[in-house]
């Protein structure tokens, strides 16, 4: 295929693109061709998504050109954007939960459709890409799967030239991620640019033809990700040296410290997903890790081992103690830390300062003595947590919601393992917090199941589980697998059980 | 009771009905599109007051319904103007336009308590209105009945079979799609709330010149509050709104009649069972946390505003 006499696909010259407190891209340039695949590369806060944006005609451009097929363009809307030819499939997906497929896609077509028409296409373009979906099932009881392929046939439906990818595998089983290369290389051999954005270098370096690597609101380089090294991608983007892990293989594994037994839960929510048979032991001095795709039981686990759901007593033990039927600040007596996956809301109060989200939970630990608080203390926790975790802040007064994710991160993190915990439950540890602050937060988990804590990990992240696990487990539409040490499992196995695949039913080996 | 007396008390039903089938269908219409407008009272009243003073200045029923509703309208815009321009708290605002809507009605109505009015009159249709019986119970209402009925098909239609309604409540849903797909939100959301106002303003124009023609102070007695009840309790679906608004009517009626019948109840607790009987009855049959979720806009009462996401 001769493309080479056709002008670029799109270009960006001089986009600049200032916020009150930021600028979010600075004198950006960008080239992309026909039927390239091109990799937008960045940490949170590098500027990828705002200049997504200002492509997709969400938000304008302070100042700086775009040229689309050789010609000046101004894109003032989403709809514009359309007609031009470019289609956008969002990292939070913009479907609507309560309608249908069909209707989803129709909202995003800027005609009049006629429904039966459209589910005739849809049913079309689907087998085709080898996309299957439904056209008449509500979105919400799709998988996050089925919705990203929701999101892509709305798009393909569209024809267009140009298909801006904002970070699409975050979400996906490695099997789901395979099929969605497929689908996009096959896309672009048809002449289909398409804009990749991603923070997950493996990925790139398999897909993509080019990446741009941005970086606080800059271009820092343009780069052929098939010829550099992860590590060499990583430090363009986060512009030093990537720490390695420092773990300690032989492990000293203790006594059981939180166990789950036999945990069962149906849920109400229409949303939800009922919890079933639940079986798991969390050892003194050991990181378990949970995998699976978000939406397969996680919030209904998490919410009965936090004690923000109590149930029966004897479903899970801290320390061989009954406490499944303890609330959240009874399970804390027994020396259970919890770290949610939300961390402005459930972790930390937004509003409020640094040092008054330490007392939320540290109030039994000398925060506050007979009622009253202990202000001075509070400070010097607060202060000390800062310092030892790294945290970016301007200080003990600062609201929590004035931090960037991975700061908020670090302080919760932080503020849970200063008040001694002996059983840790951590969710998405390093979701939406930058490189350098992920690999801070997995070593300080490493180090602390070295202190003989027991550690249970819940994310989506499969190189990360794979990194600080002693042993990873697999939840699927409520059912967890057997806990497998790391050495005798693979990221292959792990993504079928993912996927729904079970191999053995969830007896636990070394249980109590 | 004979058969005469139940057919005059399903008419009288569907009369009392009306006010309530109007403004909970717009206010059922603002909230798909994810605003919720609390100043329904405020809006009605400020209907029924308008409707009236302009019946009984010029004599023309049909301009006075049309005044009506353009009122509602106009203090919707209000609303809209405050909470979707100026992002001000939906909550707050609702409350102060229903504080507002009854203080200045009581105001501006002072000259016409001891005003007379030929209300608008029932339909007269040959041959149909004298059936036996299905000309009572069908036939014999006001134009303004039938508009209300007419209502009701048209927002049903409208919500699930056009596409202008998908937008509606794709934007309820989640505005920040809807903005992300290209839809205005802003401006749907406005033309939802002046739709809640006209609605509201009818339902009062309706009352002060139909189901009673003449205006007292306060004289729409806590329907509008009422409307804003339906509307949840029946889940934002026409269909139970239809169901408890007629209820509402039904209860109504039926304790007049106990009051005739003399009683030994305080009529004061029997004034207060319609609106008992229709939230208890609605919160029965809606207790579905299920149902709830798939039709409850998700965004209700949040405001939103392009550069917030």
């Amino acid at each position: 295929m001769s493309l080479k006499d056709a002008p670029p696909r799109l270009e960006l010259s001089g986009i600049t693109k200032r916020y009150p407190s930021v600028i979010a891209n600075q004198d950006i340039d960008l080239l992309v061709q026909p039927g390239e695949i091109h990799a937008l590369l960045g940490e949170n806060g590098a500027g990828k998504s705002t200049l997504m944006k200002i492509v997709y005609g969400v938000v304008k451009p302070d100042t700086g050109s775009i040229f689309w097929n050789g010609q000046a363009v101004q894109i003032r809307s989403p709809a514009q954007a359309r007609t031009l030819g470019i289609g956008m499939v969002f990292q939070h997906f913009s479907l609507f939960d309560t309608l249908t497929v069909a209707q989803n896609i129709a909202l995003a077509l800027d005609q009049k459709q006629d429904m039966q028409a459209l589910s005739a296409r849809i049913s079309e373009v689907s087998t085709r890409y080898g996309l299957p979906l439904e056209p008449d099932r509500l979105v919400h009881l799709l998988s996050v799967g089925e919705r990203q392929r929701v999101e892509i046939v709305r798009c393909l439906l569209q024809e267009p030239q140009l298909l801006i990818m904002d970070e699409p595998t975050s979400v996906l089983t490695p099997q789901a991620v395979r099929k969605l290369f497929e689908t996009l290389r096959r896309l672009a051999a048809e002449g289909c640019s398409i804009l990749y954005i991603s923070h997950k270098l493996d990925e790139i370096r398999e897909l993509c033809d080019t990446a741009t690597v941005l970086r606080g609101g800059k271009v820092t380089g343009t780069a052929n990700p098939k010829i550099e090294s992860s590590k060499s991608l990583a430090e363009l983007m986060i512009g030093k040296e990537l720490p390695a892990y420092n773990r300690t293989q032989q492990r000293q594994v203790g006594e059981p410290r939180l166990v789950i037994n036999d945990l069962s839960r149906a849920t109400d929510d229409p949303f939800g997903t009922s919890l079933e048979h639940i079986q798991l032991t969390v050892h003194a001095g050991e990181i378990i890790g949970i995998a699976g795709v978000s939406g397969n039981g996680q919030q209904e686990l998490l919410y009965a081992l936090s004690g923000e759901k109590p149930g029966i007593s004897t479903e899970v033990l801290i320390k061989g103690q009954a406490a499944g039927g303890l609330d959240a600040a009874g399970r804390r007596d027994l020396g259970l830390r919890f770290v949610p996956e939300e961390r402005l809301g459930r972790g930390a109060v937004p509003e409020m300062s640094l040092e008054l989200n330490a007392l939320l939970t540290g109030y039994a630990n000398g925060l506050s003595k007979s009622g009253f608080t202990q202000y001075a203390k509070i400070r010097e926790f607060s202060k000390a947590c800062i310092e030892r975790f790294n945290v970016k802040a301007a200080g003990p007064e600062a609201a929590a919601k004035s931090l960037s994710g991975g700061n908020v991160q670090k302080y919760i993190v932080g503020r849970e393992l200063m008040l001694n915990p002996e059983v840790l439950v951590i969710a998405q540890p390093t979701w939406g917090v930058d490189v350098g602050a992920a690999s801070f937060i997995r070593q300080t988990l490493l180090d602390l199941s070295n202190t003989g804590v027991a550690v249970l990990v819940i994310s989506e992240e499969l190189d990360e589980l794979f990194e600080i696990c002693d042993r990873i487990a697999v939840i699927a539409a409520g059912q967890l697998s057997t806990a497998k040490p790391v050495a005798e499992t693979s990221i292959e196995e792990i993504g079928l059980l993912m996927g729904g695949m079970r191999t053995s039913p969830a007896t636990e080996q070394r249980a109590i | 009771m004979d058969t005469n007396t139940l057919i005059l008390m399903l008419v009288a039903t569907v009369a009392a009905a009306i006010p309530l089938i109007f403004a909970a269908l717009g206010e059922l219409v603002v909230e798909k599109s994810g605003v919720l407008n609390l100043g329904v009272e405020g809006m009605m009243i400020v209907g029924a007051l308008f409707a009236f003073i302009v019946a009984a200045e010029t004599g023309q029923l049909w301009l006075a319904t049309l005044v009506g509703a353009l009122a509602g309208a106009t203090m919707a815009l209000i609303f809209g103007f405050i909470t979707l321009s100026l992002m001000a708290n939906q909550v707050a605002t609702g409350l102060a336009l229903t504080i507002f809507g009854v203080g200045l009605s009581a105001f501006i109505g002072q000259g016409y308590t001891s005003v007379a009015l030929d209300g608008i009159k029932n339909l007269d249709i040959p041959v149909l209105s004298s059936l036996p019986v299905v000309g009572k119970l069908l036939f014999s209402y006001n134009i303004l009945v039938y508009l209300a009925f007419a209502a009701f098909i048209a927002v049903t239609w409208f919500l699930y079979k056009t596409r202008a309604g998908l937008i509606l409540r794709a934007v309820g849903e989640s505005p920040s799609s809807a903005h992300a797909l290209g839809y205005r939100v802003i401006r749907i959301r406005y033309l939802a709330v002046l739709f809640g106002g006209a609605m509201a303003g009818l339902a009062g124009a309706y009352l002060s010149l139909a189901y009673t023609p003449l205006w007292a102070e306060g004289m729409t007695a806590g329907r509008g509050w009422i409307a804003l009840a339906l509307v949840v309790f029946a889940t934002w679906r026409p269909g139970r709104v239809l169901i408890g608004a007629l209820l509402f009517g039904g209860v109504t009626i039926a304790q007049f009649h106990v009051q005739g019948l003399g009683v030994e109840i305080p009529s004061q607790f029997l004034s207060m069972l319609p609106y008992l009987a229709t939230i208890i009855v609605l919160v029965l049959i809606s207790r579905d946390a299920g149902v709830i979720r798939l039709n409850a806009p998700a965004s209700l009462g949040q405001p939103w505003h392009n550069e917030l996401h």
